[in-house]
């Protein structure tokens, strides 16, 4: 525990530190007014893209979301189905197969990741950059688009224009995803991920035994993958593979890429709404959970497992099936609490795997709808739907009107907040319900028992949630559980965007009103211990029922001796 | 529904459509095509040893990298760890971990048959077995043991090669990596094999 809190206390030192100066980068370009000195880059690259940055109202906003999306689904999937006559490709991949291709297509477009196949011997170098990478780039300037779009809405009065949606994308993807990227990667190859075209190489190892390493342009999709909180891993084994994640160091880069764009977005929060301690505020509630959560997965995973204990193996690491030696139990732990409380779902160690309550963290963290952080952007329009839902409770506790940063939350806010709410447990329950009764379904479960359940729960709460990461001994690369999964993963990405886009469209047009007396101040201790029981409260009544069946039951039996 | 709100905008549909093509297809060539590209030239001209994989060449052959544990079997030389790779053990082309939960009976029966054949190929020192030698690592590649794992094995290789157990146990200590907050001490089991006197 002490090393675990000496990263901790390394890590969230950092990321402090970061949030000040990423806010202020993004700050510009939520606003829509870049400074003067870029804005004749500006307005030649917008020219070059034929885009006229006109404002849009919540409806077209919306529509060109879903259209940019849909058309990125398409041509995702026909570059995975003609991978095999295409360039770049040593290995000569052939076709994905098709419901494969669907499942992976969605999974990047939806800001998932989830990943039904082995990169390593499914996907074509020119699938890895031109497809993957890039829904990469663009899901991730999606939602940082969309959490503009929703900052606006606070920010402006009695206005319709939301923004122009194909602006904002451009000019997240370039003057910030892009620049970012290219210097964390080139940090990545300096501590040994790879960053080639060549083919896999052969060779006669120490021992005499032929080894086959597969190779690739690694590095410049592994920092977009952090960065974009996307998780998809050029291998199999993700960021628990030495070639994805070969040190101690890259290993806290990537943890520190993960949480940099949805933190430092939490000061671009306060800033819009001209109110630095708004964003503060939220980022203090997101802190507390993501460290309590951190700590207890560390705990359960310390504890290790009493059945292999038994056999006259040692405790003391902790956890170690599934867990790469150079990180540890501490530095898996802390990876595997940011990488689902942040909805990025890159792995470094084999969750699957964790002890059953060390397993249940990070399902949980899922659960509470990707806010604890959350997704680039994703991640604060979902905590802002429970900071409406917190004062909404507030108000009614004391039988005000409420209100947030001077807009009256009125019954269309609440229908709006009430359906982003409800939309992912719907899918999250309901898809694991028909999973465990059907057939297709429970053929994919590779560990019997409550850690089967759990696997099934675990693959629809990071499908409807668009985490990513898995239970990965489930076998979803099956008809049933791509064309499931998949419809969960763009339900609960589109499904959600849409009432937060109207929702912003409402506050938009609303008079901001002045803050008075009887205001309840929403910078203070009192609302963010407020807004973090609204998270938790949501989170523990909705799924304690579901969790007490997986992992809870899984738990009892372990420590019971059987 | 999309129609129905194209018609209430008054637009036409290639007023959607027509941006979304221009944006995809040239964020595609930028971000897809360019970047990696740049990357990948800037990485090869400054760094080409890590950015090929860190490789280890002996007498002009490549025997491994730096960052691949390899599947060391035999009883005189320092064994990995367990590997759940596709096809064999430590296969780089196949990366993965066994995802068999804690409570999963195949776990506890793999990791007995791990311990039984550690002890049935060569003298091992009494207590526990240090876990990380019998539980299989997240990407069946891991190139590391726990040092308690190497000293675990100085009997066994000690007796094969006839060498000393001082002499092992220097040399376990001259690859001793740390993490770092001085925890977490490990051994790069290729690099260490590769040392030991022929």
């Amino acid at each position: 525990m002490i090393s675990f809190s000496l990263l901790m206390a390394l890590f969230m030192a950092l990321l402090t530190l970061s949030v000040r100066p990423m806010g202020a980068w993004m700050a510009p370009l939520a606003a829509g007014s870049l400074p003067s000195r870029w804005q004749a880059l500006d307005a030649w690259l917008l020219k070059l893209f034929g885009v006229d940055g006109r404002g849009m109202n919540w409806r077209e906003y919306a529509l060109a979301v879903l259209t940019f999306s849909l058309l990125g689904l398409l041509a995702l999937y026909a570059l995975q189905r003609l991978q095999g006559v295409l360039p770049l490709n040593p290995q000569q991949m052939g076709a994905v197969e098709a419901g494969s291709a669907f499942n992976t297509a969605v999974s990047f477009v939806t800001n998932t990741n989830w990943q039904g196949y082995a990169g390593e011997s499914t996907m074509s170098y020119l699938t890895q950059m031109l497809g993957l990478a890039v829904q990469n780039f663009l899901s991730a300037a999606t939602g940082i688009a969309v959490a503009f779009a929703l900052m606006r809405g606070f920010a402006r009065r009695e206005s319709a224009d939301l923004g122009n949606f194909w602006a904002d994308v451009l000019r997240v993807s370039v003057y910030l995803l892009l620049p970012l990227s290219c210097v964390l990667a080139l940090l990545l190859v300096s501590q040994g991920v790879l960053q080639n075209l060549s083919g896999y190489i052969s060779f006669t190892g120490l021992s005499g035994q032929v080894q086959t390493l597969a190779m690739g342009p690694v590095a410049s999709q592994e920092a977009i993958k952090m960065l974009g909180t996307n998780g998809g891993g050029f291998f199999n084994a993700n960021s628990a593979h030495p070639f994805e994640n070969p040190s101690d160091l890259s290993n806290l880069l990537q943890m520190l890429a993960i949480f940099l764009i949805p933190a430092g977005l939490t000061h671009t929060f306060g800033r819009m709404v001209g109110d630095k301690r708004q964003g503060w505020a939220i980022y203090l509630a997101m802190s507390v959970m993501f460290v309590a959560a951190a700590y207890a997965l560390a705990y359960f995973e310390l504890q290790g497992n009493p059945l292999l204990t038994a056999l006259g193996v040692e405790s003391v690491a902790g956890n170690m099936e599934g867990k790469e030696i150079r990180f540890g139990v501490v530095g898996s732990a802390l990876f595997a609490t940011i990488t689902t409380a942040a909805s990025c779902g890159a792995v470094n160690a084999m969750h699957d795997s964790f002890t059953a309550l060390g397993g249940m963290v990070p399902m949980w963290l899922m659960q509470l709808g990707e806010v604890v952080f959350g997704g680039v952007g994703s991640g604060l329009y979902g905590m802002l739907i429970f900071a409406v839902l917190a004062v909404f409770i507030a108000g009614l506790m004391v039988g005000r009107t409420p209100e947030y940063l001077g807009k009256k939350i009125e019954a269309f806010e609440m229908k709006m907040v009430a359906l982003v709410i409800l939309v992912t447990p719907l899918l999250v329950l309901l898809g694991t319900a028909v999973a465990v009764v059907a057939a297709p379904g429970l053929a994919g479960l590779a560990n019997p028992g409550a850690h089967g359940f759990s696997e099934v729960l675990y693959a629809f709460s990071s499908a409807a949630n668009n985490n990513g990461s898995a239970f990965a001994g489930l076998s979803a690369n099956t008809a049933f559980y791509n064309a499931l999964l998949g419809i969960a993963m763009w339900f609960g990405r589109f499904a959600i965007i849409v009432p937060v886009l109207a929702l912003a469209g409402s506050l938009a047009a609303k008079k901001t009103l002045p803050q008075t007396a009887g205001s309840m101040p929403t910078h203070g201790a009192l609302f963010v211990a407020l807004l973090v029981g609204s998270v938790l409260l949501v989170g523990a009544l909705t799924y304690l029922p579901a969790l007490a069946l997986g992992p809870i039951v899984e738990h009892l039996t372990i420590w019971s001796g059987r | 529904m999309n129609i129905a709100i194209e018609q209430q905008q008054g637009r036409d549909k290639a007023g959607v459509w027509g941006p979304a093509a221009r944006m995809l297809l040239g964020l595609s060539l930028l971000l897809g095509i360019a970047y990696p590209l740049a990357v990948t030239g800037v990485a090869q001209v400054l760094m080409p040893h890590a950015a090929n994989g860190s490789l280890i060449v002996k007498d002009g052959k490549t025997v491994g990298s730096a960052l691949i544990g390899q599947n060391f079997q035999r009883a005189d030389e320092f064994w990995s760890r367990p590997s759940a790779t596709g096809g064999s053990a430590y296969n780089g082309a196949g990366s993965g971990g066994s995802n068999l939960g804690p409570s999963n009976p195949a776990l506890h029966k793999v990791v007995a048959e791990r311990i039984a054949a550690l002890k049935a190929a060569g003298p091992v020192p009494v207590g526990p077995v240090p876990q990380d030698l019998v539980t299989a690592s997240a990407s069946g590649l891991d190139p590391h043991i726990s040092l308690a794992a190497a000293l675990y094995q100085i009997p066994r290789v000690a007796q094969q090669r006839k060498l000393d157990a001082a002499r092992l146990r220097a040399l376990i200590d001259a690859h001793t990596e740390h993490g770092w907050f001085g925890d977490n001490a490990r051994v790069n089991v290729l690099q260490l094999n590769m040392a030991l006197p022929r």
